[in-house]
């Protein structure tokens, strides 16, 4: 019955390539996405077949957020860029003390690019949206002509929903609030790293990649006095922490001693001479919360796997200048600032 | 992690900067030069002026290698990249140092010329075997620490029969920079008591060339590792020196730094490289036998010899207090850019690029800081 189907001749996911009739619009579009897209992040909302996924939504205030991802490598210990683009965007609807209902994803291909990679990355990113239970409702391709891409770009696009009574923003830290972490800083960074092909430098570290919603489910339903939320991707910790010092007005005194940081991760940054406060995560967050809720959240953030090494590093000081000042190991004192320049190019 | 947090240890720090405070003499001053720019960053990175007594200061000297390249050497890697269209290997902190009209690699890249962030030789010599129709040529930088491997690679280009590949050497030596610092110090300029020796540079070149030091120049050196007890026992043994008015070359690097140095690579060096007769240093002018150069036998692989270029008077930045920060004159808080106009974002002056300058680790660590307090003595 072949002539009876709509492609007679199926899409080669093994050998073939994207070339610039795949953004075209036309039958080679259409079967792209037929044959991978849909294949694999296949959900109600998208077998709609429509340029857009309608929906009611819950009661409750909404939240929406967008990340674009052009990492290198495309695939990297303990992840690729798929599972990545669901959760970077999960994470950032999530650190509204959100939870998050639908995705949508955009794709840009460069031509050439191969499709059996592509397929695999699509594969992955809808077994991750799957494990989340967020599914990808609409999307979009286009392709570039070669050169002018770096294999797959892929920007992600989040909503999701506000309980009731939850308050949280970067602009909320008051002095006297606790600064916790979710568990050990700086995987994803080195991961990618330990990839780059011009490191050759071999290593067990894993990528941290994970979404955080179902930490953060848990932790907004025993403290809801939580005052800001943030997942300390690029840039890393320092970065965040000076990102809500900046927005809240106020400064924070943290304790290096009191940071998570895995021996393999502290042993890779101290050869490459980076400094693990810098370096990106990708399923970790920081969270603020008034200093007597403090211990009951680190409680609730370590009874969930992804918070079981939760530590409480610092709290919040008055401070004009906003400053974050940390105790370090040694003893001595010192100011840590936002990342000048890039620590590493191109990390998420 | 072993064999670092050793080096790092809490309370050894508050033993040292207990003796150090009980040690040194509060009727006198201390004005300890590091020379490295390594010593700098451990110094604001660990908080170790924050545990010396107020009378103990360090000033920061030129060792580090992107603060001291003038800007002409860059000018002259940008024009060779755009001009003679060659691939240019470079490390990574070269490419934001300020170069003539406020221009850098980093935007010479973005114009569309061919630059690569490299992390060793290693990665220059792939990439030259990788494209063999394409000139490639590694912007070859530092003290005596890095100019083994480059010496490595060049004999490697040699030995492999590479014609694509070719060095612009700016391989600098330090004895001759603290000369020149210690020869202008004095009451019009910086005023020294004392020297931290360099930590990685004196394993290749060992502890001898520092011995004009105390003779000509009457100013003890103690040769200091770069973790952060190390700078602190360091700076003991050259509190005792002063107190007990002695002056001579002591070692606290042992574990890494002998008398006469890394024999075999001072060799290499010899062979593959030879002295210039003076070459220009940022802040503290032209140096003589400061610098080195491809040997003749290897001028085959020279790049200024491969790809001559004619570039302008370069254009320093008016105000820029780089060239007296280097020289340890004035601090980076003395410069009227820092922190207005020039931050590690948007540097500047050199001084502001590397986390080893001055300015930067000034910028990034300590700025604002009230006076640090007196350590306690425990």
């Amino acid at each position: 019955m072949t002539q009876n189907r709509r492609f007679p001749v199926r899409l080669d996911l093994k050998q073939g390539t994207v070339d610039m009739s795949h953004g075209s619009g036309g039958r080679a579009m259409a079967q792209l996405i037929t044959e991978l897209f849909h294949r694999y992040l296949d959900n109600a909302l998208l077998a709609q077949g429509n340029d857009q996924a309608l929906f009611s939504p819950p009661p409750g205030r909404l939240v929406m957020s967008t990340d674009g991802h052009v990492i290198s490598p495309l695939f990297f210990p303990g992840g690729n860029i798929g599972s990545l683009a669901v959760h970077g965007t999960l994470n950032d609807v999530a650190m509204a003390g959100a939870r998050p209902l639908y995705l949508a994803a955009a794709f840009i291909l460069e031509e050439g690019f191969p499709l059996a990679d592509l397929a695999r990355i699509v594969e992955s990113m809808a077994d991750t949206a799957n494990q989340c239970g967020v599914p990808v409702v609409t999307g979009d391709t286009k392709v570039v002509e070669r050169g002018k891409g770096d294999g797959v770009f892929i920007t992600t696009t989040g909503v999701g929903v506000v309980p009731e009574g939850i308050h949280i923003s970067g602009d909320l830290a008051q002095p006297g609030d606790a600064v916790l972490v979710s568990g050990q800083i700086g995987d994803h960074g080195v991961a990618i790293l330990s990839k780059r092909e011009n490191l050759g430098f071999e290593t067990e570290i894993l990528s941290d990649s994970a979404a955080l919603h179902e930490l953060v489910a848990d932790m907004v339903a025993a403290v809801p006095e939580i005052h800001c939320l943030r997942d300390p991707t690029r840039g890393g910790v320092a970065t965040t922490l000076n990102e809500l010092a900046h927005q809240s007005g106020v400064g924070m005194q943290i304790r290096e001693e009191a940071i998570p940081v895995r021996p393999e991760v502290m042993a890779a940054c101290e050869l490459l001479g980076l400094d693990p406060l810098y370096v990106a995560n990708e399923g970790k967050l920081i969270a603020i919360c008034p200093g007597d809720s403090a211990e009951r959240l680190l409680a609730v953030m370590r009874a969930h796997p992804k918070g079981k090494d939760a530590a409480i590093i610092g709290e919040v000081v008055e401070d004009g200048l906003n400053f974050i000042q940390m105790e370090t190991r040694f003893g001595g004192s010192r100011v840590v600032d936002w990342l000048a320049g890039e620590q590493l190019p191109r990390i998420c | 992690m072993k064999y670092v947090d050793e080096f790092r240890d809490q309370k050894l720090a508050r033993q040292l900067a207990g003796a150090i405070a009980a040690e040194a003499n509060p009727g006198r001053q201390y004005r300890l030069m590091e020379f490295c720019g390594g010593h700098t960053h451990a110094i604001f990175r660990y908080g170790v002026q924050h545990l010396m007594p107020p009378n103990l200061r360090f000033i920061h000297g030129p060792g580090c290698p992107v603060c001291v390249l003038p800007m002409a050497r860059i000018d002259q890697a940008m024009a060779m990249a755009l001009e003679h269209e060659v691939r240019l290997c470079t490390y990574g902190d070269l490419m934001r140092v300020p170069a003539s009209g406020r221009r850098s690699l980093l935007k010479a890249k973005a114009e569309g010329a061919d630059i690569r962030m490299v992390y060793s030789t290693q990665d220059v010599l792939r990439i030259a075997r990788e494209s063999p129709d394409r000139q490639v040529v590694f912007f070859a930088i530092g003290f005596e620490t890095t100019t083994p491997p480059t010496a490595v690679a060049i004999k490697t280009a040699r030995a492999e029969g590479m014609t694509n590949l070719s060095f612009f050497c700016n391989h600098v030596l330090t004895p001759s920079a603290l000369r020149t610092i210690l020869a202008t110090a004095g009451p019009d300029g910086v005023q020294l008591d004392g020297i931290l020796g360099p930590s990685h540079v004196s394993t290749l070149i060992g502890s001898r060339p520092y011995a004009f030091v105390p003779e000509e120049f009457q100013t003890p050196v103690v040769i200091a590792g770069f973790e952060p007890l190390d700078v602190m026992q360091a700076t003991l043994m050259l509190v005792r020196q002063l107190n007990e008015e002695r002056c001579e070359v002591e070692n606290q690097y042992r574990r890494a730094v002998t008398e006469e140095g890394n024999l075999k690579a001072q060799a290499l060096m010899a062979e593959v490289f030879k002295t210039r007769e003076q070459f220009e240093w940022r802040g503290l002018g032209f140096l003589p036998r400061s610098a080195l150069a491809l040997a003749d036998t290897y001028a085959d692989l020279d790049a200024e010899q491969r790809f001559p270029v004619d570039i302008g008077e370069p254009k320093e930045v008016k105000g820029c207090e780089c060239p007296a920060i280097l020289r340890g004159v004035k601090q980076p808080t003395d410069c009227k850019l820092f922190g207005t106009l020039c931050t590690p974002e948007n540097p500047m002056g050199s001084c502001m690029v590397s986390s080893e300058g001055a300015c930067a680790a000034y910028w990034s660590y300590g700025r604002h800081r009230a006076p640090a307090p007196q350590a306690q003595a425990l």
